[in-house]
């Protein structure tokens, strides 16, 4: 179920309905239903990976925490019954043992199906490749697999809360229904955002009254994001689809514009669908954090990821890179490194190394190919190599401070960074690394102003007028970030006079309602029926 | 080794990621984003070569890493062992 | 309650008003008009405008509504007729059509074109659009409507045509300002009229044979309902077959009419068989070379069905009764009016271009 279709909206509408009806301490149940009727409609098998993803978690941090419990209660026993601080500590390394064979268990389980599901192909296509490369006849089989809707975000959601329970942050929950919706929760089942359960519990079983206030908001957030999708990314899209299905004929200065259209695309279309699913959590009264801070607005690729997909971001911070910046291996090499080579590279080769293992996994992450190992492995590059310049940079910035607070200057960090992000984007769409750099590099051999025609322009699917909405909505997007930097935008139109709300509330559903890519379009040619 | 010893090794550390800040004032070095996370990765390196302690998933919170003073208990509490 | 929460709410249901307002007037705009393109879209709305009762009521696709004329069947025998037909009709359309009609009046007689037999299952959605948009909303339109669905089309596009003509919005023209929420009258009770000639010739026309010449399940079973509804009614169904070169048809298709006509004692007037009996010309009468008749031919088909009607079905025609008289004058005047103007046309550009 698409989440701008006419099916979701009614969807949506009855769940509102029978929640605001039901009694508040069985709200959090009707959502349970919703949320696994939700993922029912996408198919049954789907939802066999969601109860086994839910179940093994739930399990497993319920025998975590039953451990903890146990490791403080009999070590306080233990020490009342005369035994010294030395002995506790043994037993609860024990218990702590026992904890982290548990975590390792779950964690092989749940990142064995989803590699399974996800990468199996991509390995047997390397080893394929390895086999003709050797020499060796034989080639294995792509074996066919669904990836179940949704799976690599309510996955990542349960091991977050797994690891935050083994690392004390969180609490267990014991109640398996209340873990089940946490996992299942329909608005986040497309894209996420990977909510972390401290913060998703505080509003997720609460009694929640009719706030109409909060049911506007809310659905105001929704029509924003249907407009983003259904007016801007899915119109541009079909431009964007004609760039990169022929990427011979469209180099140099087509490869500039992909960029651009793919980034409006992108942008719409990502923070689109999770406005919706923000707005759809809000008409319950249901606070989902945010995923996206106005991105196109950094000054450094750092600060880009800071808001640019913030809770995948943050997701792999907090559970892959610092984890593995202070674990024994990775401290063991750093100890080597300082003792032949000095600190000054040993502390590098720590923060390389966490940094290149981040972003491989953010890669894998995105996709099972090169190109997407590639394209993390460049972002992890591009990082480092910005932290090396970090001198340089503070060394101009003191000398030129009034040139730096400039908006001229301002200005050139966020097209730059824009630009950058941008052509690290072309691996999303290529066909392999290999394309995206011969892509990227006719930029400059190929370019060709003159190339860009307007026959050209209508030849990838839109017409004049399509551009024309495309301009007109980004124009309105720009102007609602600009305006989100210094309030919040729901609640500035709040103070706005009626007749104006109306307006803007009104003007952006008609704008769905006609200048929507949906539906089977116009082609008069169809119509035509006497030849004569 | 003594508390003050420990504590002015770790301010040389921190001086030298970011030699912009007083570490005997500021409080929120995480919670106010001064530190980035490649920055609290090195330092986590740099306690670990400079005084050999090894930081664990639970010390590695906002709490112990927000001021100098937390720090040095952190560091001086891994020490002990 | 209090003046506030008066107000609020007065201006609360003023606001949805205006938005269904706005809604039903984005919907006309965009909703295609069929006036000057795609006339044929037009019939289905233009039969409601009639205020008179009709003897013959003739349903089918355009080999119905381009071989009779109702103001020449009038003319010459005083026998009024509609043909609610349109582009590609198909036999459930044709029978909801029917449906439809009944509930305003009855006719004695139904005329019913047998080519769409061939057709076994819903074929184009544009054409469903022109046959099913003008109909006004009853439970034959909702059975129509579901019955004529192709797999991608929804019934609420059709509830909501703005849902299905919104990208139009980018493809306006003057025609759209033009018959805003205005019908333009383009057909002659349902006849297309055309003056121009363009004789068939031989060899242009090729299709390929269907394997099978088995009328389907679903035109027959409402080939069946369409008898069994004039029967319960006390209307005549007479079935016939205008003369076209294409789609041909196959002598496959031809024994299966004629032995249902015969099964059922209907009359079948197949005007393939009756060419030369009408002087039926391939050279004069057909204005695309032999797919549809224009005027001449048309003339002489309805002169043949009205014959058949007064002699086989007893019609008396209407000649004398003022009422019927000054209505029918009317429509003969626009009749007239448009074979002027095409005949002009035709002199001057050799073919008609704006009908």
């Amino acid at each position: 179920m698409s989440f701008t279709s006419l099916y979701f909206m009614v969807f949506v509408f009855a769940v509102c309905v029978f929640y605001y009806l039901v009694p508040g301490k069985y709200q959090w149940v009707l959502l349970l239903f919703a949320s696994y009727g939700f993922y029912a409609a996408q198919g049954l098998t789907c939802i066999v990976f969601l109860l086994a993803v839910t179940l093994t978690v739930y399990l497993s941090a319920l025998s975590i925490g039953w451990q903890q419990e146990k490791a403080d209660r009999e070590g306080e026993k233990m020490l009342e019954e005369g035994a010294s601080l030395e002995e506790r500590k043994i037993y609860k390394a024990k218990k702590k043992k026992a904890a982290k064979y548990i975590v390792i268990v779950c964690l092989f389980v749940n990142l064995g199906i989803l590699a399974v599901l996800k990468y199996l192909n991509f390995g047997i296509d390397n080893l394929n490749r390895i086999f003709s490369w050797i020499g060796y006849g034989k080639q294995v089989t792509y074996v066919d697999l669904l990836l179940p809707l949704g799976i690599s975000f309510y996955m990542f959601q349960s091991l977050g809360y797994l690891l935050d329970v083994y690392w004390k942050r969180a609490k267990v929950q014991k109640n398996f229904f209340k873990y089940a919706l946490f996992v299942s929760f329909f608005p986040q089942l497309g894209q996420g955002p990977i909510s972390r359960y401290g913060a998703l519990s505080k509003t997720l079983y609460g009694v929640h009254s009719l706030d109409g206030r909060k049911i506007f908001f809310g659905l105001e957030r929704i029509l924003w994001g249907v407009f983003k999708k259904l007016v801007i990314a899915d119109r541009i899209g079909a431009a964007v689809q004609s760039l990169v299905s022929e990427p011979a004929y469209y180099r140099g200065v087509f490869v500039l514009v992909e960029m651009l259209f793919y980034a409006v695309q992108l942008y719409c279309d990502f923070t689109g669908g999770i406005d919706i699913t923000i707005g759809t959590a809000q008409l319950f009264g249901i606070e989902v954090a945010e995923n996206f801070l106005r991105p196109f607005f950094s000054k450094s690729i750092k600060e880009y990821w800071r808001r640019w997909h913030i809770t995948m971001g943050t997701w792999f911070k907090d559970y892959v890179f610092y984890p593995f910046s202070i674990s024994k291996p990775l401290r063991n090499l750093t100890s080597f490194v300082k003792r032949h080579f000095g600190i000054s590279v040993a502390k590098r080769v720590s923060v390389y190394t966490a940094t290149i293992v981040l972003w491989i996994a953010t890669g894998i992450w995105h996709g099972a190919y090169w190109r997407f190992v590639m394209w993390g492995l460049m972002n992890g590059v591009i990082i480092l190599v910005s932290e090396e310049l970090e001198p340089l940079y503070g060394r101009f910035h003191k000398k030129f401070p009034a040139l730096v607070k400039s908006t001229g200057y301002r200005a050139f960090m966020v097209i730059r960074t824009f630009l950058l992000m941008s052509s690290l984007r072309l691996f999303d769409n290529a066909r392999g690394c290999r394309d995206a750099f011969i892509s990227f590099r006719s930029i400059f051999t190929q370019w060709d102003l003159k190339a860009l025609t307007v026959k050209e322009l209508t030849d990838l699917g839109l017409a004049k007028a399509d551009y024309l909405i495309v301009a007109v909505g980004v124009l309105l997007l720009v102007l609602v970030s600009l305006l989100q930097r210094k309030q919040p935008v729901r609640e500035y139109l709040a103070k706005k006079p009626f007749m104006i709300q109306y307006l803007i509330v009104a003007g952006l559903f008609f704008s769905i309602l006609l200048f929507g890519v949906y539906g089977v379009g116009y082609d008069s040619s169809g119509f035509i029926y006497n030849q004569f | 080794m003594k508390t003050e010893k420990i504590k002015e090794v770790i301010e040389n550390i921190l001086l030298e990621l970011h030699d912009d800040l007083d570490y005997r004032k500021e409080q929120r070095l995480v919670d106010d984003k001064l530190f980035d996370s490649l920055d609290l990765v090195t330092l986590v390196a740099e306690l670990g070569m400079e005084l050999g302690i090894d930081v664990t998933a639970q010390d590695f919170v906002p709490e112990n890493f927000n001021s100098l003073e937390a720090l040095t208990a952190m560091a001086e509490r891994l020490m002990e062992g | 309650m209090d003046k506030n929460r008066w107000v609020k709410w007065l201006r609360n249901i003023a606001a949805a008003v205006l938005a269904i307002f706005l809604f039903l007037a984005l919907q006309e705009l965009v909703v295609p008009k069929y006036a000057v393109n795609f006339k044929e879209g037009g019939f289905a709305e233009e039969y409601y405008e009639e205020t008179t009762p009709h003897d013959v009521l003739m349903v089918g696709d355009c080999e119905v509504y381009e071989s009779f004329s109702p103001v020449d069947l009038w003319r010459e025998f005083g026998i009024t007729s509609y043909i609610r037909g349109s582009a590609q009709q198909l036999v459930w359309q044709s029978y909801y059509l029917l449906e439809d009609a009944l509930r305003y009046e009855k006719p004695e007689v139904v005329v019913f074109n047998v080519q769409a037999l061939m057709h076994g299952k819903p074929q184009k959605e544009e054409y469903n659009r022109m046959a099913l948009d003008g109909m006004r909303w009853s439970v034959s339109k909702v059975k129509a409507v579901q019955a004529s669905m192709l797999p991608n089309e929804n019934f609420v596009d059709y509830l909501f045509p703005i849902l299905r003509y919104h990208t139009r919005i980018t493809q306006l023209t003057k025609e759209d300002t033009k018959y805003y929420a205005r019908h333009k009258k383009v057909s002659n009770n349902g006849y297309y009229m055309r003056v121009d000639t363009a004789p068939f010739v031989e060899g242009v026309w090729f299709e390929e044979e269907p394997k099978d010449y088995a009328f389907g399940e679903m035109p027959m079973e409402y080939l069946d309902k369409i008898r069994l509804l004039c029967e319960s009614e006390g209307i005549r169904l007479v079935l016939v077959k205008a003369p076209s070169v294409s789609p041909v048809w196959y002598d496959g298709y031809e024994r299966q009419v004629v032995s249902y006509a015969e099964k059922y004692g209907l009359p079948y007037l197949n005007y393939l068989k009756l060419f030369d009996r009408v002087k039926l010309d391939y050279d004069t009468d057909t204005y695309d070379m032999g797919l549809h008749m224009n005027l001449s031919g048309a003339k002489k088909m309805t002169s043949y069905l009205g014959k058949f009607l007064v002699s086989e079905c007893g019609l008396k025609g209407h000649k004398g009764e003022k009422m019927l008289e000054k209505v029918w004058e009317e429509k003969g005047k626009f009749y007239d009016n448009m074979r002027l103007k095409q005949e002009k046309e035709v002199e001057e550009y050799g073919s008609v271009i704006s009908y």
